[in-house]
């Protein structure tokens, strides 16, 4: 099993199957070779269109969009609604939410999946599997929606960021993840460094963490990137407008325009306004992750591949 | 997603200390033993142990309220026994059959085109001879699957509202706008591809990792023998992916009837309830925005056995016929 991402990565871009030959390629299998390049290249523009649609929207006159001429460049360029936008204190205080719920809710995240997969890949402990399947069961059935939400409540865990940022501490496919990374790291170095005196506390932090580096930049990415996305629970458990994150924010502008949209109503302009409105919020929202992306995709791709790939 | 979790010398797990261990004596010595010599492993354990009883176990409990008329405010289990009389009001709740019926055709439509689609992706792509080429189809299509559901939401109704772009080209074809959010009867095909949209690209990941592994000796095997490509692909590319196939498929009707709740919430609206509303949306109105906590709480216990059930059946018919199991 690969165990170093970087190496799964760079294991990922090597062709899949090397065929050297090319000369014997009959003329169907041609044919079929250009019409794959078409095809992907369809789909690759199909994924990338709403993306451009919407950052076109972000620059353009509301009235152009209102017209239904805005695609894939913007129409009568502005930043009005930008600076709309990033006056509005309101917006700000959200994001700001965001950012401090998603720093402290991978915090929380990374050290209690770290200790338990560390605690997990030891093959010799007594009620290891015992350990492994209380994590693993809650992956197939879960309390459900409304004792969930009960006993929030009744944690007074409303209104709260630990609403938020404990539910959900614990990943069990993360978790999965760095118990396969922790099971493949050397046994004699640990041995070593407990005859040299070290007690468990000590392994782990002095040697085992040093080693793990990669695999815990992936946990990060992993858990940021889901707890920078997350709407629901903050949706669910608060009340009040200053404690939404910037995805609850934005799940209320869309909704209600929506609103007004499907409506019919005559008076259009309210929902057409806020298009534009909508489209400026859902770039900045997106854009920490869209900035990140080109960095961090292969990261998360052989960290998807660690938990998977296991022979 | 970790295909095997069992692990091949962990031996049946001894019953726990309390039960047996005052009769039987070597049980309780190796415990202790091990709780002497790995007591700093066992406290690492600690906390994480309490967030999986706290926030998994003890919502599991709290189901009971299915059973026991809740009061908000009051304990956590309820206050007085009812029997079965919120299952009974679901059995005979029309809405509850309408989206029972709702969940049912979503899922099925669902993994009939998230499930495949994957797959041919990974072949198509394992096709392409230019690394650079493969590299940016890849990248492209990982990249919806790191956006929130709102942002995907946001892009869905503006894509589909009246001047969004799939009413242009419905009129550069020379039809007339429609409103797509308005009509029940649009809704599966917009969930449906938007759900294609952003899970297919992340689909392709376990199945590229899986053609990596097959033998380049079988294709030069086959090519001797006469096979042409699709012949490759059919005998020798296609059973080396099983595997993979088969997990990915029991995961997926695991899922089945948890179809895209946050989703769907967030593209909902009362007009397009006949086809949208599902299970959990449901439960979702019924439970919170009604306060009716020990209906809903009825109807997902309900929603969460299926939901088992299916993994479980998955599972063991995929382990009698094709020998492939989660475990």
């Amino acid at each position: 099993m690969i165990t170093d991402p970087t190496e799964l990565a760079k294991r990922l871009e090597k062709p899949a199957v090397v065929r050297p030959t090319r000369v014997g390629d009959t003329r169907g299998h041609r044919i079929f070779r250009v019409v794959n390049v078409f095809l992907l290249l369809a789909i690759a523009a199909v994924t990338l269109y709403p993306f451009v649609n919407i950052v076109a929207q972000s620059f353009s006159d509301e009235q152009y969009i209102r017209t239904g001429r805005v695609n894939l460049v913007p129409r009568g360029f502005n930043l009005k609604t930008y600076e709309i936008i990033m006056s509005d204190p309101t917006f700000w205080n959200s994001y700001l939410n965001t950012v401090v719920y998603t720093v402290t809710a991978t915090l929380i995240s990374l050290v209690l999946t770290t200790t338990y997969a560390y605690v997990l890949s030891k093959h010799h402990l007594k009620g290891r599997g015992l350990l492994v399947g209380v994590a693993v069961f809650t992956m197939f059935f879960n309390g459900g929606l409304i004792p969930n939400y009960v006993l929030i409540s009744e944690l007074g865990m409303k209104n709260t960021l630990w609403a938020v940022v404990l539910p959900n501490a614990i990943s069990v496919f993360n978790l999965l993840v760095m118990k396969a990374f922790f099971e493949s790291l050397p046994k004699e170095l640990e041995e070593a460094a407990t005859v040299d005196g070290l007690n468990t506390y000590g392994v782990l932090f002095r040697i085992v963490l040093p080693l793990s580096k990669a695999v815990i930049a992936t946990m990060v990415l992993f858990y940021a990137v889901a707890n920078w996305n997350s709407w629901f629970s903050a949706f669910l458990y608060f009340d009040r407008a200053d404690l939404f994150p910037v995805t609850v924010y934005l799940r209320n502008m869309v909704s209600g325009a929506t609103t007004a949209t499907s409506l019919g109503s005559a008076d259009s302009d309210v929902g057409q306004v806020n298009s534009n409105i909508k489209a400026v919020t859902m770039v900045l929202t997106v854009l920490p992750i869209l900035t990140v992306y080109p960095f961090i995709q292969r990261y998360f791709v052989s960290g998807v591949m660690l938990g998977a790939v296991k022979q | 997603m970790t295909i095997d979790t069992r692990e091949p010398e962990a031996a049946p797990e001894p019953p726990p200390p309390s039960a047996k261990a005052l009769r039987d004596r070597r049980v309780k010595r190796t415990w202790r033993k091990a709780l002497r010599r790995d007591w700093q492993l066992y406290s690492l354990a600690l906390v994480p142990l309490l967030f999986f009883l706290l926030f998994r176990y003890l919502p599991m409990l709290g189901n009971v309220i299915a059973f026991r008329r809740f009061v908000p405010g009051g304990s956590l289990f309820g206050e007085t026994w009812v029997g079965l009389r919120y299952i009974k009001i679901f059995l005979d709740d029309p809405t509850f059959w309408q989206v029972f019926g709702n969940t049912f055709i979503l899922g099925a439509l669902t993994l009939l085109f998230c499930f495949p689609l994957p797959i041919v992706l990974a072949l198509l792509l394992n096709e392409v001879r230019s690394r650079f080429f493969k590299q940016f189809v890849q990248t492209v299509s990982y990249l919806p699957h790191f956006l929130s559901l709102v942002i995907v939401a946001g892009m869905v109704l503006q894509l589909t509202s009246i001047e969004g772009t799939v009413n242009q080209v419905i009129g550069a074809f020379g039809g007339s706008p429609i409103a797509f959010m308005q009509g029940p009867q649009w809704f599966r095909t917009i969930y449906v591809s938007s759900e294609v949209w952003q899970t297919v690209g992340w689909g392709t990941i376990l199945y590229l990792a899986a053609l990596t592994t097959i033998d380049d000796q079988l294709y030069e095997a086959a090519k001797i023998d006469g096979a042409n490509r699709w012949k490759q692909t059919w005998h020798i590319t296609l059973p080396g992916i099983r595997p993979t196939m088969v997990t990915l498929l029991i995961l997926n009707i695991g899922t089945f009837m948890a179809i895209g709740f946050e989703k769907i919430l967030l593209l909902y609206n009362p007009l397009t309830y006949p086809t949208a509303d599902v299970i959990s949306t449901y439960l979702f109105r019924v439970g919170l925005v009604s306060n009716n906590f020990s209906y809903a709480a009825a109807i997902g216990l309900f929603e969460s056995i299926i939901g088992l059930t299916l993994v479980l059946s998955a599972n063991a018919i995929s382990r009698r016929t094709v020998g492939t199991s989660l475990w």
